[in-house]
């Protein structure tokens, strides 16, 4: 297994590809979750949780049994209802087994249903023809990506709240304008794996 | 049905309640496509004819889907004009695929479609529900077109791949890329806060009845929500 490979795909993946900065999916929830540090950790954390457990389960089902079948313009259809169905299971587990890991996940898990930033990773993942350990792995950065992504930007939030800005850029644009600066940071990745690991 | 009530549920989609910039909905395909002019109309008018399909049939079934699993049923309808949509585009206007690339599947999540959805056809008759959807189909279009307008002119020089003399050699780079779209979207939501002041419909209110993720959207869009009700 070529592990350089795995983690030019990490670090891509967390740092120069960002899935919110760079590509732009899952933006509803970085903009709606990320007014407290711990809500926007509790929601990462579900988010990087249910992206390895959707790939973990869509890839085979796309390789093994869409492939051969010749189905594989059913796969939005087919990928969003395991996505769903995986949540609701997810929901379910924890509540019966992990209680104290529902408290703290439990309000974020059915918002990722309809978080573009899973669909995505998990088609991305097949158009890219990834094997299934760099799957997991990109999902895996995909997921650390955002995480980063949501603490970093509700740090900054903390302080938009206290400054003064003018009246009809009050509340959103001003919270997007303060998303384009971190976006820009994240610019100054860009080259920076291959030029460590290439 | 009065003629006049027709006419405003088509037009209240173009500013007053423009899915994009008032009731911002579907902000991950109006970032990530409207990097170019014809992306955007691509997107936008993809996404228009699925919003107008799954808006007709989830307002003709909505008699018939239980209120409990509602939201999975829509995601199946949705889920299945995305891929008529895209298929139809793959073999038709395989450029344009090539340019919208995951964000097409990605429509079946766009919060816009599963919001009118549960905001507005799983209440009204059919003829409104589609009524609804080109409107808002109008409106995200034009809204798109507006951001790609900025981005593409200004940031690439360039209109619908056409190139404009004087701007090509003086283009503001940042703008195509990712930053600049958050930038240039917070700064045309100021301008149409500003255009719209006091006619405007709380942004907050109208956004979370609609938006799955209104439960965890911290605690004063819930608050709104309840009142509403």
């Amino acid at each position: 297994m070529d592990i350089k490979g795995l983690i030019i795909i990490l670090m891509s993946s967390v740092l120069v590809n960002n899935y919110v900065l760079s590509r732009f999916l899952g933006i509803c929830p970085f903009l709606g979750v990320s007014k407290k540090v711990d809500q926007s950790v509790g929601m990462g954390l579900s988010v990087i949780f249910v992206m390895l457990m959707a790939t973990a389960v869509t890839w085979p089902i796309q390789i093994y049994v869409l492939d051969p079948l010749g189905l594989g313009y059913t796969q939005t259809i087919v990928f969003i209802l395991i996505i769903a169905a995986l949540v609701q299971f997810i929901e379910i587990f924890l509540k019966r087994f992990i209680p104290a890991l529902h408290q703290s996940l439990g309000v974020y898990l059915p918002l990722i249903t309809t978080n573009c930033a899973v669909l995505g990773v998990t088609i991305n993942n097949m158009t890219d023809g990834y094997n299934f350990i760099e799957s997991m792995v990109s999902s895996l950065g995909c997921g650390l990506g955002f995480l980063l992504a949501m603490v970093l930007f509700s740090g900054m939030r903390s302080r938009i709240d206290e400054s003064d800005v003018p009246e009809s850029f009050k509340g959103l644009p001003v919270t997007l304008i303060a998303a384009s600066f971190i976006s820009m940071a994240f610019f100054g990745f860009a080259g920076i794996v291959e030029n460590l690991l290439g | 049905m009065k003629k006049e009530n027709n006419l405003s549920v088509l037009l209240k989609g173009i500013l007053r309640e423009n899915p994009v910039f008032v009731l911002v909905l579907g902000t991950c395909p109006t970032l990530a496509t409207t990097t170019t002019v014809t992306g955007a109309i691509g997107m936008g008018l993809a996404t228009m004819a699925v919003l107008i399909c799954s808006n007709i049939v989830i307002s003709a079934l909505r008699k018939f889907i239980p209120d409990t699993v509602r939201i999975p049923c829509y995601i199946v309808v949705i889920a299945g004009f995305v891929t008529v949509v895209q298929m139809l585009i793959q073999a038709f206007i395989p450029d344009l695929y090539e340019i919208l690339g995951v964000y097409l599947a990605l429509i079946t999540v766009n919060c816009i479609i599963l919001g009118r959805a549960e905001m507005f056809a799983s209440k009204n008759t059919v003829a409104m529900s589609a009524l609804d959807g080109i409107g808002m189909g109008i409106g995200f279009t034009l809204a798109l077109l507006s951001m790609a307008l900025v981005r593409e002119v200004l940031g690439a020089g360039t209109f619908a791949g056409l190139e404009i003399p004087f701007l090509i050699d003086h283009k503001i780079e940042l703008l195509a890329k990712a930053p600049g779209g958050l930038m240039v979207y917070g700064t045309l939501i100021a301008v149409v806060n500003k255009l719209t002041k006091g006619k405007a419909i709380k942004k907050k209110e109208f956004a979370c009845a609609g938006c799955p993720s209104a439960a965890a959207c911290s605690g004063n869009c819930t608050e709104t929500a309840k009142e509403e009700k």
